[in-house]
């Protein structure tokens, strides 16, 4: 009994670092949209502030990136989910000795890697280009082109895969029950086939839209007048990340969330209504007085939606009277008020030494200078990436520029975070 | 009723690569019969179906419907409609859309449809069904479904390939007189493929028997069943007894066969082997079980056979008696249970007769396995 109540604890604390290991960077990538420092970070916490969902539409290169990302999205689910299918039926129709080979060749761009497929796609369509006596300004040079058709190479093949599956269940009889009533080839296609394909069509294409989304490795060399989301994303990372980022990062997430509540909702409210019909009689069907069950009853996932839902209308409506400029200016009050106050404490210490120097001039003074080279220069280095070291407080290095005085540490103060920090007391009182 | 549109066959061949599935099948169906391919499974009769549907093209020879020949004219544009072994309803369609199928097809609206789906729906005796999902239906009302889809295409032949087969035998039972029925009302031509003589014999005007891609008999119920003309259609069609063995006279239709192992016994040439077995050929005589009587022991002659009897079993309608046959298979004899004593006669010797005109002789050949 002790050994299975302990087997269940550690089922639940493994399911917990679990999912803390896959939700614990998103939650805290999320966090840190909401937070005002202008470098994402979630401690210390110190005000609440939407301004980075602001600052994000206002960023005219990732807006454009997203709208780019979303042209080749759509590009590549009508040109791969149409692919797939194409791949897919043929498989179920070919020669059955050839099909494995065909599979193989199929689904042989999911195996290379993204990169060399940027580079053929770009080396072959420039080719095409060139053929064809085309300038470097032609359609088939055009980065969205190129983008949609490399990027279809292997999301192609993903959808195929997907609608395989579905496939591989489908009656051929059907197709030929079509035909013997009537139908012709494509309106047995269009009205018995499809109809079946839809789920699957529905899920490769959203498959291959969040694939397309993705995308970065094969993207990168086809992109040319387009960057896409992700080749932004990446250019500005190159140069420091801001919470505005994490607030793109947030939207993704709830709209993902979003939109697998809403797929769940639906599964279960189909449920629900084929046990409904299932149950009714012939007179209930007959009269249109089948009661079916309501939206919310006895489906968690739509109660969950509609609580999102709440949530993101009350937190959009929080933002939109929600002003931080109080919070903010406080805290950069108290920071300041901080900062004097060290500068005061600095002071004093110096004053002490100082007079300290004066009564022992003479022998202690070069027994000092070798050991303030080493600290003088690891200040330096690890000064660069404190967050702190350009806000204007200079918390971190208090104790190192103890003794800066002299220039024994080579560089001088260059490498001196406080150097840049504004205010100018200790080089003033060094010496 | 109108004549219907008649369906020929005219030196039918059908191969698969090196196999050939259907050899020279020349068949004649009148307009308006209900005809029924019989034959077990993989003789080709499925493949003779789907030739006449369409789906397949003959390697060889004609198909007529209607006197018209079918060569190149795809599935839908043919004037059959073919109900599926599986039925294939399309499953995401409500019954309703699915019955009227062929209209949709052609652009009707949906309030034409709709009415349509009720007449029929009324004459399947599912009214009111029609906003159910195929799922939603018992295996007998999706049967009946797929016979009103596929008649609202109003098809002047119906092709029907088993249909039956996947429902419990109750069902099945009642879908026969149903069929019959649906037939009759509607007068156009039915062709049936089954692998069950009894569906064939109660429900057809005609029956073509098959076996491995060849038909072996066409003719009525009653002719198949009592005057086969080949050993594998007596032995096929419902049960028999065989005796195997040699011509030894011919007596105008009846002959006498030196038999392997019951002596000389006389039967009847079946017709449409009259006139052409000689003396010494190879023949088989068939005896239903019910065609046997008892006889006083002891009688012999040329009408009398004596056996041992291995075991007996009584069905309630009638006395089943094994007795030691011929190549060893057991012999059957069924005396109908008229509420006589009946003492067990197992290990003794007993003896049968039978009228020799209910007897038939065919020449020898492969019989139709258990």
């Amino acid at each position: 009994m002790k050994n299975f109540t302990f087997m269940r604890l550690s089922l639940w604390v493994y399911l917990a670092i679990f999912f803390a290991y896959l939700l614990g960077p998103l939650v805290i990538m999320s966090a840190t949209a909401f937070n005002s420092p202008s470098f994402p970070r979630m401690t210390p916490w110190e005000c609440l502030t939407f301004e980075w969902f602001s600052a994000l539409f206002q960023d005219e290169r990732i807006l454009n990136g997203i709208w780019n990302s979303i042209l080749v999205g759509a590009g590549t689910v009508v040109l791969s989910v149409a692919m797939g299918l194409a791949g897919a039926l043929m498989l179920t129709q070919i020669w059955p000795k050839l099909r494995a080979t065909y599979y193989t060749v199929i689904i042989a761009p999911i195996l290379i890697p993204g990169v060399v497929l940027g580079i053929s796609t770009l080396v072959f369509w420039d080719r095409i280009n060139r053929m064809l006596g085309l300038g470097a300004d032609s359609f088939l040079s055009n980065g969205l082109f190129l983008t949609i058709i490399g990027q279809s190479t292997f999301i192609a093949s993903y959808c195929m895969l997907v609608l395989v599956a579905r496939l591989q269940r489908y009656d051929i009889a059907l197709t030929e029950a079509a035909l013997d009533l009537g139908a012709t080839h494509a309106q047995a296609f269009r009205k018995v086939l499809l109809p079946f394909m839809r789920p699957a069509l529905a899920s490769a294409a959203v498959l291959a839209f969040l694939a397309s989304f993705e995308n970065y490795n094969t993207t990168t060399f086809t992109f040319g007048e387009y960057p896409t989301l992700t080749i932004e994303l990446a250019q500005k990372v190159r140069y420091g990340i801001t919470p505005a980022i994490s607030a793109l990062a947030f939207i993704i997430v709830v709209l993902t969330v979003f939109a697998a509540l809403f797929n769940e909702a639906s599964i279960r409210r189909k449920q629900l209504v084929a046990e409904a019909r299932k149950k009714a009689t012939v007179e209930e069907l007959e009269s249109g007085k089948l009661r079916l069950p309501g939206f919310l009853s006895s489906n968690a996932a739509a109660v969950a939606l509609v609580v999102v839902a709440c949530a993101t209308v009350a937190v959009v409506g929080t933002a939109t009277v929600y002003s931080p400029a109080q919070c903010i200016a406080d805290v950069q009050e108290q920071k300041r008020l901080e900062t004097e106050e060290r500068i005061q404490e600095l002071r004093r210490q110096r004053e002490l030494r100082r007079q300290q120097q004066l009564e022992e001039q003479g022998d202690a003074a070069p027994a000092q200078t070798a050991p303030s080279t080493g600290s003088g220069n690891n200040s330096g280095f690890g000064g660069v990436f404190a967050p702190g070291s350009l806000s204007g407080d200079g918390e971190a290095a208090p104790e190192a520029e103890q003794e800066p005085q002299g220039n024994s540490s080579g560089f001088g103060n260059i490498f001196d975070p406080n150097a840049l920090s504004g205010d100018g007391e200790d080089s003033g009182s060094g010496n | 009723m109108s004549a219907g549109v008649g369906v020929n066959l005219e030196n039918l061949w059908i191969r698969f690569g090196d196999f050939v599935a259907v050899r020279d099948a020349n068949v004649n169906i009148n307009g308006g019969d209900f005809f029924s391919f019989l034959g077990p499974s993989g003789c080709g009769k499925t493949t003779i179906l789907r030739a006449v549907s369409g789906f397949l093209e003959p390697s060889d020879g004609k198909v007529l419907i209607g006197g018209n020949d079918m060569k190149g004219i795809g599935p839908n544009k043919r004037p059959t409609a073919l109900i599926f072994q599986n039925l294939a309803l399309f499953p995401l369609m409500k019954i309703w859309e699915n019955i009227t199928f062929s209209m949709e097809i052609k652009g009707a609206s949906a309030k034409e449809r709709r009415k349509r789906a009720d007449e029929l729906l009324d004459m399947i005796a599912l009214p009111g069904q029609g906003d159910k999902l195929p799922s939603e239906l018992s295996g007998g009302q999706r049967q009946r479904v797929a016979i009103a889809r596929a008649l609202c295409a109003e098809p002047d032949v119906l092709l029907l390939d088993e249909p039956l087969s996947a429902l419990d035998l109750k069902l099945r039972q009642h879908m026969r007189t149903e069929l019959r029925e649906i037939q009759q009302r509607v007068g156009i031509t039915f062709i049936y493929i089954t692998h069950d003589q009894g569906e064939a014999l109660t429900m057809s005007d005609n029956i073509a028997v098959m076996k491995a891609g060849v038909i072996d008999q066409i003719g009525d119920g009653k002719t198949i069943y009592n005057d086969p003309s080949t050993a594998f259609a007596a032995s096929f069609v419902g049960e028999n007894n065989v005796f195997r063995g040699k011509v030894k006279r011919i007596m105008g239709e009846e002959a006498l066969i030196q038999t392997n192992r019951s002596g000389e016994l006389v039967a009847r040439i079946s017709s449409a082997n009259q006139g052409r077995m000689k003396e010494g050929d190879a023949a088989m005589m068939f005896i239903r079980p019910e065609a046997f009587a008892l006889a006083p022991a002891g009688a012999s002659g040329d009408h009398f056979v004596t056996a041992k009897v291995n075991h007996e079993e009584f069905e309630g309608n009638v006395f089943n008696i094994f007795m030691e046959g011929d190549g060893g298979k057991e012999l059957k004899v069924s005396i109908p249970n008229l509420g006589q004593s009946f003492e067990d006669h197992t290990g003794q010797n007993i003896t049968l007769e039978y009228e020799t005109k209910n007897a038939v002789i065919v020449p020898a050949g492969e019989l139709a396995a258990e």
